[in-house]
Parts: structure tokens; C-alpha cells; sequence
């Protein structure tokens, strides 16, 4: 699904990555964790396609692919999901219009149809209701004055819509209380399938008592210092990150 | 001959079989336009626009032969909207377009026929260049202007449907038309009107209209100008508002293009717990111009006014936003309120922006704002990261910035209209209309 090798990437002529290799199969759950600042944005961000960072070096195949020229839209008709931490607000543009569009755009570069407004309003609903959204919560502006939780549900709610193939969900357990976990939680287990990948970026080992992870790295000054199953997770929530550094120099 | 020169040449040759009164009006206004001549960008109003470039044109000032291509015309008329259209073709009613009405307590009629109605001549002597500025553009169409709009609503009326008002223009020749409008809203009545200016060929078209309105105590009048046109037409709008107690008057201004475009839009209000609201979006690419010149004069206690004004500008286009707010000393208690914020797309891209506040009351509220800007970058990744190309989710910001002023929209189809014509500015293909 995706092979990341030995990737470089900076910005502002600073070093970010530097040197990030990860493979991830269909219907795998890979979480990377890692210090602030250790680059794990950046890395979501890369693959995403934001353009203030410069891939120095490196390769990213995604199905089979090298997407590294291609635009963020051209990478999300691909299959690519990015679940932002901070997801931008919008006013004007309500959250309905804004999935419209997206589901449509994404068809036409499918060469596909618009979708009919019956069967959109069906999908809709149906992904709503498994986030536990309100549909009248869909009108309002897209984010704006929108609570962290409601946010970050509605980051899932657009994945669900949206289906892609590898979602990768950066920190979207900040900021979440204990129910919202849940519900978010839920929606990526259910989603979860033998075709598709996550990559779940998080700092603290809680999100992952909800979606368990085929694997867990760890991320650290731009590396991956250390990969390993969802033990790893724990061993790293009761020593800390310090311990890693040991290890690491060790 | 120069432009002024032809035409003061050609006012003798004026057909004309109105009153006497009238026809002393156009000559007072001749009289002033020839000692004013065009406006210059020496004076202060015109400092950031140059009429030079549309006046050096040679203008055929007769009503040319028109050929009318009615498939072509209704292609403008707004689809799905119920309105009572007035279609004008070279300044020459469109009897067979035009839903005039009479006899239910409004009249939709033309102007110089509502000067020959014994029921309404009366009517539009009293309110006739009362309120026009007689400043050099407007006194020219005083004095030279063919045939228009007059809209009459008796006490307690709703005009039913808005009035879906067009000014086509198709010549040979370069054309200089001169409508003149007058609105008249009596006591608590109610008056939505549609203008657009089209030029249906490639030729020269310039526009020098005049609109005026009367809200009478308790009236609303709406007025909408979509102003979307080719390349080689302009226009030069003066719209003069007059509202007594308790009015709520409206202009929105959706200037999408053409080659020089200048709108003096001006309320007077004279009697307390008036409110006037002026709201504009301006769309330009290429070398095209607009020039929104605004002025809401506050007399009395207790009124409000609201502008909002947006702009996005690509290329080499220009725009300026004057916004001028008069508070005389009896003005108290005033809420005025003036927003004109900008995006510019290109660094090609001008946009001259001046608020201009006069208060001479001590008991008031008035706030203005002005930005000049870019499309944030994060929202743009934002979209673009669900698959919305980059020209789609550009167009998809622009119009969410414009949307303050599209949400006061009140007729559905209207503003399904210029979501479309946004779009078409914008060169994609979604709906916008959210």
C-alpha cells in the first residue's frame, strides 16, 4: 500500500526528516508515536502533499506509485486521507457543500458522475449517524466555532464519506474527551478493512487501547529509532521517551 | 468634435413630446454638464479613475437599427426567478418582453410614459432630479437621457414579484446609452428591482445610467445590480437614495467585470429609525476596473447604515472603494457600521481603499475596517487534501468570503444566479451555492 524509503524532507531549509523508511500492507494499523516535535506531522504531511515542505531525498510509492510529484488532490483521488490535528475553519462554506464537493471532485477525476443528490444525502446520513453527528450540526460552517471534539468527529466523518485507502489520523486524540474517543474510536474500527491502511499518529498510548495497531514506531529527531508490535506502546507509556533515547544510544 | 462637443450639438435634435417642466430640467442640465464637463482624475472622486480611455471612442448617439435576437436575450433572464421582466434594447422598450403592469396599486411602466399618464405625471414631476446629484455625469443623463424604468407603489402595496430589469445594447457602432430611472415607494411599501446591463455585441457600449428611489415612511425597496459584462463596455451608475422615517432601503452591487465600471451610490435619510444597507462583491480579472464610490448621509436620531463591501482581484485589475459616511450634528444616536475587505490574488492586482467618516454628531457609533489580503494557504491545503483541485478549492474560499454579502440575497433564484455567474467569473464548473 505505501513504502516510504529513506525519506528526506525540510522546510525552510530545515531538516525535518531525515531518513524515514515504513511499509504498510492493506488492512494494517501502524501507529507512530514519538516526542513533540520528533516530526510526526511532518510526516503526515508529506505524504499528504503539503507544499511548504521540500522532499529532499527519497521515495514515496503508494500503490505501486511514486506520488511525489502529484498534488494533494491528485494524491486524495488516489486514496490518500489526511486527518488534520488542526483542522482549518471555514466560515461560509457549510460542511455539507464542502463533502458534496469533495465526493465529486473525486468522481470526476474518476471519470465518474456526479453522484445523485438522493444517493449522497443516503451516504451522508448513514456516516453521520455512525460518528453520532446531529445532521443539523452538517449546515453549519465548516469548523468554525466548532468544539475540539466536534472537529476531530468530523475529520472521521469526512474519511468515512470519503473512503480512502490509507487515512492517516495525525493526534486526532487531542483534545478528545473520554466519550468522543469512544465515538471516533468506533468509526475507524468500523471502517477498518482488509483493503485499507492507517497510519494513527499519536503521543500518548490511550487512543490505542481503542484502535489497536498491527505495529507501533517510534519516532524520534526525524527516524524511526524503534519499531515493534502494540507492547511497544506500553512499555513506552511507563518509561517514557527518555528510555527510548537510552536505547537508542545504546 | 469631441465627445462633450457632439453631444451638446445633439440636444437640439432631442424628440421629445414631454411637458414643458421637464424639458426646462434637461436644459438647466445641459447647461451645467457643459460648464462641468466629463469629470477629471484631478478632482478627489475621480482621483483613481480615468474616464480618458471610453471618452476618446467615437459614439454613434443616435438609436441605432436594432435587430433583436430574443433567444439571446432570454439567455440572460434569470432561470427559475418569477419576476416582471422590462427589457430595454438600446434605450428602446421591449413591448413584447416587458410585463408592464397598472391598475393594482403599482405601476411598471417606462418612464416617459409615466410622463404622459395623467394618473402619474403629477408623481414623477414631484420626485423627478430632486435627489439626482448634479454632478457632471448625472446632469449629462438629465439632460440627455432617452427612456427608463418607473416603478410606482401606492400605500401599504407589495409589488408581488421583483422587477427583472435589462439594458441590452447591440450595434454595429460604439453606443452610448443614457437610461433613467425613478423608483417611488409610497408609505409602507414594498419594491425589489433586478438591473442588468448586457451588451450583446462586440462593439464599444458605454452606459451612463441614472437611478433614482423615494422610500416614502415604513418602505422597503431592494435593488440588486448585476454588473457583468464584456470587455469593451462601461458603465457609470449614479444611484440616489432618499429614505424618510422608519425605511430600510438595500443596494447590492455585483460587479463581475467590463472594461471601466463607476458606481455612485448615495442614501439620504431624513427621518429617524431609517436604516440603509449597501453590500457589493467585486469579482475582476484582466485589466478591468470598478470603482465603488458609496455615501449614506445621516440627518436624523436613532438610523443605521451597514456596508460591506468584498473584492477579489486577479491579473491586472483594479479596484477602488470610496466609502464615504456623513453624520450631521443632528444625527444621534447613529449605528453605522462600514466593512470593505479585499483578496488579492495577483501581484499585478491594485486596490485603492478609502473610508471616509464626517461626524459632527458626539452620540454616535461608527466602525470601519478595510483588509487587503491573500486566500489563506492552510484552508486551501485543507480542501485540496479531500480532493477539491486547487482551482476548485480557490473558487470554493472566494466565494465563502464573499458569502456575508450573498446570504442578505432574499430571492432564492437570484442568488443561485450569481453563484453561477461567480462561478463562471471564477473559470470552474461546481456549485457554489451553499
Amino acid at each position: 500500500m505505501l513504502h516510504i524509503k529513506d525519506l528526506h524532507a525540510s522546510i525552510e531549509g530545515k531538516e525535518i526528516l531525515k531518513g524515514i523508511n515504513l511499509e504498510i500492507k492493506p488492512g494494517e494499523v501502524h501507529a507512530i508515536m514519538g516526542p513533540n516535535g520528533s516530526g510526526k506531522s511532518t510526516l503526515a504531511s508529506v505524504i499528504a502533499g503539503q507544499e511548504d515542505y521540500e522532499v529532499t531525498q527519497g521515495e514515496i510509492i503508494f500503490r505501486n506509485e511514486d506520488i511525489q510529484e502529484l498534488d494533494p488532490e491528485e494524491r486524495a483521488h488516489k486514496g490518500v486521507f489526511l486527518s488534520f490535528q488542526y483542522p482549518v475553519e471555514i466560515p461560509g462554506v457549510s460542511v455539507t457543500n464542502f463533502i458534496r464537493t469533495a465526493i465529486n471532485e473525486t468522481r470526476k477525476a474518476q471519470k465518474l458522475d456526479p453522484m445523485p443528490a438522493g444517493e449522497m444525502l443516503k451516504l451522508i446520513r448513514e456516516k453521520a449517524e455512525l460518528l453520532e453527528i446531529d445532521m443539523k450540526f452538517l449546515s453549519r460552517s465548516l469548523n468554525e466555532g466548532f468544539s475540539g471534539g466536534e472537529k476531530k468527529r468530523n475529520e472521521i466523518f469526512q474519511m468515512a464519506v470519503l473512503e480512502p485507502k490509507l487515512a492517516i489520523l495525525d493526534e486526532t486524540d487531542s483534545g478528545l474527551d473520554i466519550d468522543a474517543l469512544r465515538v471516533v474510536s468506533n468509526g475507524v474500527n468500523k471502517l477498518r478493512n482488509k483493503d485499507n491502511a492507517f497510519v494513527v499518529i499519536t503521543h500518548y498510548q490511550r487512543l490505542l487501547d481503542y484502535i489497536v495497531p498491527d505495529y507501533v514506531h517510534v519516532l524520534m529527531d526525524g527516524k524511526i529509532v524503534k519499531s515493534g508490535t502494540k507492547e511497544l506502546a506500553y512499555e513506552l507509556e511507563e518509561k517514557g521517551y527518555d528510555w527510548i533515547k537510552e536505547v537508542v544510544k545504546a | 468634435m469631441s465627445l462633450k462637443e457632439n453631444l451638446l450639438a445633439t440636444f437640439p435634435n432631442i424628440q421629445t413630446t414631454e411637458a414643458d417642466n421637464f424639458k426646462e430640467i434637461r436644459k438647466n442640465a445641459l447647461e451645467n454638464f457643459d460648464e462641468k464637463g466629463f469629470p477629471t482624475r484631478k478632482e478627489e472622486a475621480w482621483r483613481f479613475t480615468s474616464l480618458n480611455p471610453i471618452l476618446r471612442e467615437e459614439y454613434n448617439l443616435e438609436i441605432p437599427e436594432t435587430k433583436i435576437d430574443i433567444d439571446k436575450i432570454k439567455s440572460y433572464y434569470i432561470p427559475e426567478a418569477d419576476t416582471y421582466k422590462v427589457v430595454f434594447v438600446n434605450g428602446v422598450l421591449q413591448e413584447d418582453l416587458s410585463d408592464l403592469v397598472t391598475g393594482k396599486g403599482y405601476i411598471i411602466t417606462t418612464l416617459d410614459k409615466a410622463k404622459q399618464d395623467e394618473n402619474y405625471k403629477e408623481i414623477v414631476a414631484k420626485h423627478y432630479n430632486q435627489i439626482a446629484k448634479k454632478e457632471s455625469m448625472a446632469e449629462l443623463n438629465t439632460a440627455l437621457s432617452t427612456n427608463g424604468l418607473f416603478v410606482h407603489a401606492s400605500k401599504s402595496v407589495v409589488i408581488d414579484k421583483p422587477i427583472e430589469l435589462f439594458y441590452f445594447a447591440s450595434s454595429q457602432d460604439a453606443l452610448l446609452l443614457q437610461p433613467r430611472n425613478l423608483i417611488v415607494a409610497e408609505v409602507n411599501s414594498d419594491i425589489q428591482v433586478i438591473e442588468r446591463h448586457q451588451n450583446l455585441s462586440d462593439n464599444t457600449v458605454l452606459t451612463n445610467s441614472v437611478t433614482e428611489v423615494y422610500n416614502s415612511k415604513d418602505a422597503q425597496v431592494h435593488i440588486y445590480k448585476i454588473q457583468a459584462n464584456t470587455h469593451k463596455s462601461s458603465l457609470i451608475d449614479g444611484t440616489y437614495i432618499y429614505q424618510e422615517e422608519k425605511t430600510e432601503s438595500r443596494v447590492h452591487t455585483f460587479a463581475f467585470g467590463g472594461k471601466i465600471t463607476r458606481n455612485n451610490l448615495e442614501f439620504y435619510q431624513n427621518g429617524e429609525y431609517s436604516n440603509s444597507i449597501l453590500k457589493g462583491v467585486t469579482i475582476l480579472e484582466e485589466k478591468e476596473h470598478v470603482d465603488h464610490h458609496t455615501l449614506v448621509h445621516h440627518k436624523e436620531e436613532n438610523c443605521e447604515s451597514y456596508q460591506d463591501y468584498k473584492g477579489i482581484y486577479s491579473d491586472r485589475s483594479h479596484g477602488v472603494f470610496n466609502g464615504k459616511i456623513f453624520v450631521e450634528k443632528t444625527a444621534q444616536k447613529l449605528n453605522a457600521y462600514q466593512q470593505n475587505n479585499n483578496i488579492v490574488v495577483d501581484d499585478r492586482a491594485t486596490v485603492n481603499a478609502k473610508p471616509q467618516l464626517e461626524i459632527f454628531a458626539d452620540d454616535v457609533r461608527c466602525s470601519h475596517g478595510c483588509t487587503v489580503g491573500r486566500l489563506p494557504e492552510e484552508a486551501l491545503f485543507y480542501l485540496r487534501s479531500r480532493g477539491i483541485p486547487k482551482k476548485e478549492a480557490e473558487a470554493v474560499l472566494m466565494y465563502a468570503f464573499a458569502n456575508t454579502v450573498l446570504e442578505s440575497v432574499r430571492i432564492p433564484a437570484l442568488r443561485k444566479e450569481v453563484a453561477r455567474l461567480i462561478a463562471n467569473k471564477l473559470g470552474v464548473s461546481i456549485e457554489l451555492e451553499f
